[in-house]
């Protein structure tokens, strides 16, 4: 399986966040390439979540900048992140709890709902058609996602690992030219894991969406990525190919310790 | 038999004015997870502004029709009730957002007292009329059918009407567009709805104007009933139990809430009352309310939240 890996489309220089005196992360740069999935992996409290929350504005860093698409910004913005094509799923589930799986995905598309509230009130005209359009899509997504049983189930009663793909859902619904995906198979079975694996490598592959990646399983990050960054304590520790980065004795120290 | 159905109209238009006041509960807590406690203060506050500006109207403008004072007098109340759901958002909301339910409960408990105070120190703390040239005469309906007829208050048809018509709108509102799909997504989760790009300080603004309008238009009818004075305040105590019965989060719940609470009232005040001595009006909405708590908490249209464990 070869597949065509472009262009730098994100791109992180020297990040810097602090929480008062606790710096979460230091002086982290690297980039990320069109069609590739990239992993961001560490140990508990290296700063992975922190890095992914600064791309997607919901932290300011106080030094760095991140270019994306040849934009260059020194802090992001949650809602024009959405707006330029970055989306991302949650460590937590941070599902909407007081509706279905159709109506968790179908919140995906608002952005790309242009038509006038009146007319969607009233379902006549364009907004009609424009809501089958998006219905279409939504239901794209759960046909790709094996949840069609689920459809009209309220988010709240599905076991966790459904959870976990109606999160993948509802990112997938805008259409995302880049994913952020926060440990995406944390708590999950093996079968539960090689689903996901499976999801999230058709994704990049179909719809060549390019993939930033937090997670635990070296199995599954050794098994996915094209290339990762291993974070520890804020900062940035190897980076490049797995089997590099299996071999980064840095690499191994964080993970494993060193013997004195 | 013509004596039970008055009973039962008049508790039914009763209720329609509960279910009024409960629906601003509801659209703050659906869109923003966050239980209003200034909806009381709201209603003050914009009845007191319709009441004012409706006096003032005729000599600002030199108008002398009472219609259409009445509307320029609504546009303006309603314009300054977006003024006041705006500084909110700026001055309270967006420094509060992803914080905890009762962070923002202790918030509107702020804005409630702060609310009052302002709107009498703008507007005058005397009693004040609304005049929006409501039939005050009652008329008797199906007269064919029982002697003398059923006896109902023109007025409360009205007021149960327009009601009618601002909660169906806002139901279809809520159920049908996307941007009521964006204020339910806020309520759910302040950071997923950002990440999907849902601009969270729009939404707030949108909602407690929303929620300002309908203060405003339960202002009116309730002032035009009552008289605009302090007291109106409490009409939001007395929708309290409406929204524990119908559900926090449901705008139908809220009406059917309101309706029971109105025909519960009035029937068991007259046929319960004369066995116990009478008074049943002030307290059987909220024994109602207490017995709900016990056996159904989400009310009876809410949405039942299950959380796996």
């Amino acid at each position: 399986m070869s597949k065509k890996i472009g262009d730098v489309i994100l791109d992180i220089q020297n990040i810097s966040l602090r929480f008062g005196g606790v710096k979460a992360l230091t002086d982290i740069s690297f980039n990320v390439r069109e069609h590739e999935v990239r992993a961001i992996i560490g140990p508990n409290g290296a700063g992975k979540s922190s890095m992914l929350n600064c791309i997607n504005g919901v932290y300011t860093p106080q030094e760095g900048t991140i270019t994306f698409r040849g934009q260059t910004f020194d802090h992001m913005d949650s809602h024009a992140v959405a707006k330029m094509g970055i989306a991302r799923t949650f460590q937590n589930l941070a599902l909407f709890k007081g509706m279905s799986v159709l109506e968790n995905i179908m919140t995906g598309r608002n952005l790309r709902m242009k038509s006038d509230m009146f007319l969607q009130a009233l379902r006549i005209g364009p907004a009609e058609k424009e809501e089958i359009a998006h219905r279409e899509k939504v239901e794209h997504i759960i046909d790709f996602l094996e949840i069609q049983a689920h459809r009209k189930t309220p988010v709240g009663q599905l076991p966790y690992g459904l959870q976990k793909r109606v999160d993948l859902g509802r990112a997938l619904a805008l259409e995302p030219q880049v994913l952020l995906l926060d440990e995406p198979m944390a708590g999950m079975n093996v079968e539960e894991k090689q689903d996901m694996c499976r999801f999230i490598l058709d994704v990049n592959d179909e719809f060549g969406t390019t993939i930033v990646l937090i997670e635990h399983d070296m199995g599954v990050v050794m098994d996915i990525s094209d290339r990762v960054v291993v974070l520890d304590y804020g900062k940035k520790i190897g980076d490049g190919m797995p089997e590099e980065v299996r071999n980064n004795p840095d690499v191994i120290q964080a993970y494993l310790g060193t013997s004195h | 038999m013509a004596f039970f159905l008055e009973t039962l109209l008049g508790g039914l238009m009763a209720g329609m004015l509960y279910s009024l006041v409960a629906l601003g509960f509801v659209l703050i807590f659906k869109a923003s997870g966050v239980f209003n406690f200034a909806q009381g203060a709201m209603v003050l506050f914009a009845a007191l502004a319709m009441a004012r500006f409706s006096e003032w109207m005729p000599l600002w403008l030199d108008l002398n029709n009472l219609l259409l004072s009445n509307l320029v007098a609504f546009v303006m109340a309603g314009a300054v009730m977006f003024v006041v759901a705006w500084v909110i958002e700026r001055l309270v909301l967006r420094h509060l957002v992803n914080q905890e339910g009762a962070t923002l409960l202790m918030a509107t408990l702020g804005i409630t007292y702060f609310m009052e105070g302002l709107g009498q120190a703008l507007f005058g703390s005397d009693v004040y009329k609304i005049d929006i040239g409501m039939p005050k005469e009652p008329i008797f309906v199906l007269d064919t059918f029982f002697e003398g007829g059923v006896l109902v208050n023109k007025e409360d048809v009205i007021a149960a009407a327009i009601a009618a018509t601002l909660v169906a709108a806002l139901s279809i509102f809520f159920q049908k567009t996307s941007t009521g799909r964006a204020l339910r997504a806020v309520a759910d989760d302040h950071q997923a709805a950002q990440s999907i790009g849902i601009p969270l300080n729009r939404i707030w603004v949108i909602v407690w104007c929303v929620a300002g309008i309908v203060a405003l238009v339960s202002g009116m009818i309730w002032g035009s009933k009552l008289g605009v004075q302090f007291s109106l305040t409490t009409v939001a105590l007395r929708a309290l139990p409406v929204v524990i019965l119908g559900g926090l989060t449901s705008v139908p719940g809220a009406i059917i809430g309101g309706l029971i609470i109105g025909v519960g009232e009035k029937l068991s005040e007259v046929y319960l009352g004369p066995y116990v001595g009478g008074g049943i009006e002030i307290w059987f909405a909220y024994v109602l309310a207490l017995v709900f708590l016990l056996f159904r908490p989400q009310g009876l249209f809410g949405e039942k939240i299950i959380d796996r464990v």
